[in-house]
């Protein structure tokens, strides 16, 4: 569905080389060394390696990896607090690699926003003044922003705390103030830095649903960037695995789970509760010979998980049909089978 | 977080026992060679020289400073540059003294007389700090003028205003830069660092050749001093604001005045007031000591009373000195702590307001009465009650310098014969490059070949002032003050560290302690032990000792709480949890509280010049006095500031050394 735009942002061959000389890495031979021996060898560090993709409009673009795989880098690339060593960076179109000081700070007021880890809030302002900063700093008058930044206080749930300073506040109230004040400009892209990961699982499990809720509502593209599996299959449209600074598999969820482009996206995702994902496309399976062809019809997008109780009350198998074509057939041994582990 | 990428690389980790081991191996070797040479050919090459007797070296320094005093008014340098800040200094420092403490026109009092001061101060402590604090800067205001030195506080005050109001106009815009700059806050911090280190004493002299003795010089010795305090604070506190915050405040297209102005700064303001603070007292502290320029205040006072052993006025005028010391860092510490308040307490800022207002009006009409009634003008009284406390602190002396003088000397011998002369007689009759050679050797060993050059460098810049044997008069004390210090450092240090309680009630008293200006330190032990290089000891250690117990004790709070737990559950007894666990564990503390012991040791040691310490402060103090021997005093400051160079950077080594290890 999203492929047939044209692309909200465009990351083409994008390096982020840290350390003295960093355009000399790129292309020398010493960019395939290891991390170690390149740090022993010239003291730099490669923190983004050669990464492109798209995100669409309204996409959700989770970008996943492990601490020091280089995430929180490419994502300050992409809003350019870290200028990249190379490479190209579209948004609608426009080149923001060669924009000056100045458009680019128009872009950051008007056009994207950031969410952080930690909250970046500013203590000795109240939360109103917080939600209304950019506001303040784009020189919109403080009647205007104060009334603008209510509206996203109360959007993101935290009506009644606008006089509150940001530590009278809990942690996942801290991090709706990040939201609100991100939201409050009416940015076409949110970028989001690892926000939950300070936060409790439980007020975790809430901001998720938040960032869903609002994501439906305002239809937002947002960048999401986590180290946390669970999350990034909740709330991506699409994920970028990271490793050592190289993107290594882009796809859906479902894409991730059943066809994993190496061993180390295999070992990610072994224990991840396939069933949650898995649609039906993925396990059915020719029929056997001799199978009873009269069981009932699914969908294929059904995930396997919504799938289990047709499919393990039957006592034919279920025909997987698209368009009235047969796609395959699954029986609750297969269902028990993605769900125990052992297959795929 | 993701964001750090830079993987350590492994170090090949060598036990770090045995390069301990090595270390003290080669340290006593050190000692062994260096004591068999000093013994073996004690009495060769000492370089001694008579008070009066000069070096080629110090008479070429008279002659410049003659050169100077014949064309102060006739080179350009001087007419078109130094005199004219010399100048508008005098002018400034004279303008706030009419103000607040000498008498303008016919008048016999200043523009606001005592009692306009004494309100509005309080009215400016009310608004800055609470109501708490303005009552006691009225009645430590009032205090001063019932000692009878309202004028000499007053011009103390005036001086200590000048040179902070100059620092904070200099120091503030270069720490914000400092901050924001990590490339020029690597240029400055050396020069920073050495105006710190350098005992303040010596810095006078030098002033006074070129801006003359008064006021301006005053001035700017104190800026001087008071300036890397204000400098450094504000760059800690625009390192303290988040990176997150910045960062949030870029990402929203702040440009950098803007994240400058609405986030750093305000995040900021609490360190920065803070800063203001250390720069007060600094100010105070220097203050105090430029009277041996001539700069008028309370200062002067003590150093006359000082020089003519009168304990009784010297106390006296001591005591005015802590309570504005007091006065003034209780008001800016309140104040540090309201502007933290401010930012998250809602303050009711119309109510707030209203009272302002009204303060405004109340020291209004104040200052219009001490312009018009004389009661209110000039403090009433002659100050009896401060010489009648003079006079107690004379009979008080008395009686316990009659009673005591067996054990006050017996102390006095039993450190002056077990520890200072032994430890003098060694280094002053040791041969200069045995002990030179000897300095240089320990630098190797701490800080390898470049320290190795720095104190070689010093050892021969301090023989070639031809001061070498008082210089190794100055070490011994130095070294015997500073060696108690540290022993006081652990043993108070430990014990605060371990216990809460403790802290609780030391610390202030501790704080309170270094908030004083260097010299009051001098007048008590004046009064016990007299005039001897002992008294000078005593008062550097107690000067010395606040800064190193608290550092100790902060390293000993701070080793982390899985290693003393670690240490319990293994069933450690309390001295072996002190000896095995805490005290290794805080080695970076203990190394940083000797260094810190050796600097402040060193600037008061020299500062006892004025109560008969002998040594190279003498040669200062007799340097202001005759002008014959001026260069010798200029040239006893440089050697001050060698020996202060070289025994920073070998401590700062050993401390460096212990961060490794510690480490590891």
């Amino acid at each position: 569905m999203l492929d047939s735009q044209a692309p909200m942002i465009s990351v083409r061959n994008m390096w982020k080389v840290f350390g003295a000389n960093p355009e000399q890495i790129i292309g020398n031979p010493d960019a395939d060394l290891t991390r170690q021996e390149l740090r022993a060898k010239t003291g730099n560090t490669i923190a983004v390696r050669d990464v492109s993709f798209d995100v669409a409009p309204g996409e959700v673009f989770v970008v996943m990896g492990l601490s020091g795989s280089g995430k929180s880098t490419l994502v300050r690339c992409m809003t350019r607090l870290i200028e990249p060593t190379r490479g190209e960076l579209r948004f609608e179109g426009e080149d923001i690699l060669q924009v000056d000081e100045k458009r680019l700070r128009e872009l950051r007021k008007t056009r994207f926003s950031m969410v952080f880890q930690h909250f970046g809030l500013l203590p000795h302002r109240k939360v109103i003044d917080n939600v209304a900063y950019s506001l303040e700093i784009n020189g919109v008058g403080k009647s205007e922003r104060h009334s603008r930044a209510n509206e996203v206080i109360e959007l993101v749930g935290l009506q009644g705390y606008g006089q509150a300073y940001p530590e009278q506040l809990s942690g996942g109230m801290q991090q709706r103030v990040g939201l609100a004040r991100a939201l409050a400009v009416d940015p076409q892209v949110l970028f989001l830095d690892e926000p939950f990961s300070a936060l409790d699982p439980l007020i975790r499990r809430d901001m998720q649903a938040e960032v869903i809720r609002l994501h439906h509502q305002l239809g937002k593209t947002m960048v999401f960037i986590t180290h946390d599996l669970a999350e990034a299959v909740k709330l991506g449209d699409r994920i970028a695995i990271m490793r050592d600074g190289a993107v290594v598999q882009i796809g859906t969820p479902e894409e991730l789970v059943a066809k994993p482009a190496d061993d180390y996206v295999a070992n990610f995702v072994r224990d991840f509760p396939k069933s949650q994902v898995l649609t039906l496309r993925w396990i059915a399976r020719p029929p056997a010979i001799g199978e009873d062809m009269n069981g009932p019809i699914l969908p294929p997008t059904i995930t396997v998980n919504n799938a289990t109780r047709q499919i393990v009350e039957s006592n034919l198998p279920i025909r997987v049909m698209e368009n009235g074509n047969l796609l395959g057939v699954v029986t609750s041994q297969d269902v028990l089978n993605v769900i125990s582990g052992s297959e795929l | 977080m993701s964001t750090t990428l830079l993987s350590r690389p492994s170090n090949e980790s060598k036990p770090a026992e045995k390069k301990r081991s090595k270390l003290g191996f080669r340290l006593s070797i050190l000692t062994c060679v260096f004591l068999f040479f000093a013994i073996l050919l004690r009495g060769i090459a000492t370089l001694p020289l008579d008070t009066s007797s000069l070096t080629p070296f110090q008479n070429w320094l008279n002659s410049v400073s003659d050169w100077i005093g014949n064309n102060r008014t006739s080179n350009p340098i001087f007419t078109f540059f130094i005199n004219i800040i010399r100048d508008s200094i005098n002018s400034f420092v004279t303008g706030i003294q009419y103000v607040i403490s000498q008498p303008i026109g016919n008048n016999s009092a200043p523009l606001i007389g005592w009692f306009g001061i004494v309100v509005l101060l309080s009215f400016v402590a009310y608004a800055v700090a609470n109501i708490r604090i303005a009552i006691l800067v009225a009645s430590g205001l009032v205090a001063l003028g019932l000692l009878g030195f309202w004028q000499e506080s007053m011009d103390t005050l005036a001086l200590t205003l000048a040179a902070v109001v100059l620092a904070l106009i200099v120091g503030i815009p270069l720490g914000i830069c400092a901050g924001l700059f990590p490339r020029f806050e690597k240029l400055i911090t050396p020069l920073l660092d050495f105006a710190q280190v350098m005992p303040t004493f010596v810095y006078l002299t030098p002033v006074t050749l070129f801006f003359l003795i008064g006021p301006a010089s005053a001035t700017i010795v104190t800026l001087v001093y008071a300036l890397p305090p204000a400098l450094r604070i504000t760059a800690v506190a625009l390192h303290e604001v988040p990176w997150s915050s910045v960062e949030a405040a870029i990402s929203m297209g702040s440009t950098r005045m803007q994240a400058l102005r609405k986030v750093q700064l305000p995040q900021a303001k609490r360190t920065i007031v803070v800063g203001i603070n250390q720069t007060i007292m600094a100010a105070l502290s220097m203050v105090t000591i430029a009277a041996l320029i001539d700069a008028p205040g309370l200062g002067k006072v003590v150093i006359r009373a000082l020089e003519s052993l009168d304990i009784g006025s010297s106390f006296q005028a001591g005591l005015g000195i802590v309570i504005l010391a007091v006065v003034l860092d209780r008001t800016t510490t309140a104040a540090a702590s309201k502007v933290d308040a401010e930012m998250t307490l809602a303050i009711s800022h119309k109510r707030h307001r209203q009272i302002l207002i009204a303060g405004g009006v109340l020291s209004f009409v104040a200052i219009i009465f001490s312009r018009i009634f004389t009661w209110a003008g000039n403090f009433p009284g002659t100050g009896f009650i401060g010489s009648d406390i003079a006079k107690y602190t004379d009979n008080a002396t008395n009686w316990f310098q009659a009673h005591f003088v067996n054990y006050t000397d017996g102390i006095t011998n039993a450190v002056s014969y077990g520890l200072i002369n032994p430890l003098q007689s060694i280094l002053t009759n040791s041969p200069w490059f045995v002990t030179g050679i000897a300095f240089v050797g320990l630098g190797i060993i701490f800080g390898g070949k470049k320290l190795g050059i720095i104190s070689s460098v010093c050892v021969l810049g301090i023989v070639g002032t031809g001061l070498w044997s008082d210089t190794m008069a100055t070490l011994a004390s130095t070294l015997v003050a500073a060696i108690l210090t540290v022993a006081i450092g652990i043993i108070f240090g430990v014990w605060i560290g371990r216990s809460k309680r403790a802290d609780r009630i030391i610390r202030p008293i501790l704080d309170a302690g270094q908030v004083l200006p260097a010299f009051v330190y001098l007048v008590p032990f004046l009064g016990l032990f007299g005039a001897t290089r002992f008294t000078a000891i005593l008062a550097a250690i107690v000067y010395a000792a606040p800064a190193s117990i608290k550092l100790m004790a902060d390293g000993i709070a701070g080793v982390p709480a899985t290693i003393t737990e670690a240490g319990i559950a293994a069933g450690s007894s309390k001295w072996q949890m002190i000896i095995k666990v805490q005290l290794p564990s805080a080695r970076r503390a203990l190394a940083l509280s000797t260094n810190q012991g050796i600097i402040y040791v060193l600037a008061m040691v020299v500062v006892g010049g004025l109560v008969g310490a002998g040594g190279l402060g003498y040669l200062v103090v007799a340097g202001f006095a005759q002008i014959s021997l001026t260069g010798k005093g200029l040239a006893a400051g440089l050697a001050i500031v060698l020996l202060g160079i070289m025994l920073d950077r070998i401590t700062q080594a050993i401390a460096a050394r212990s961060t490794l290890q510690g480490n590891k």
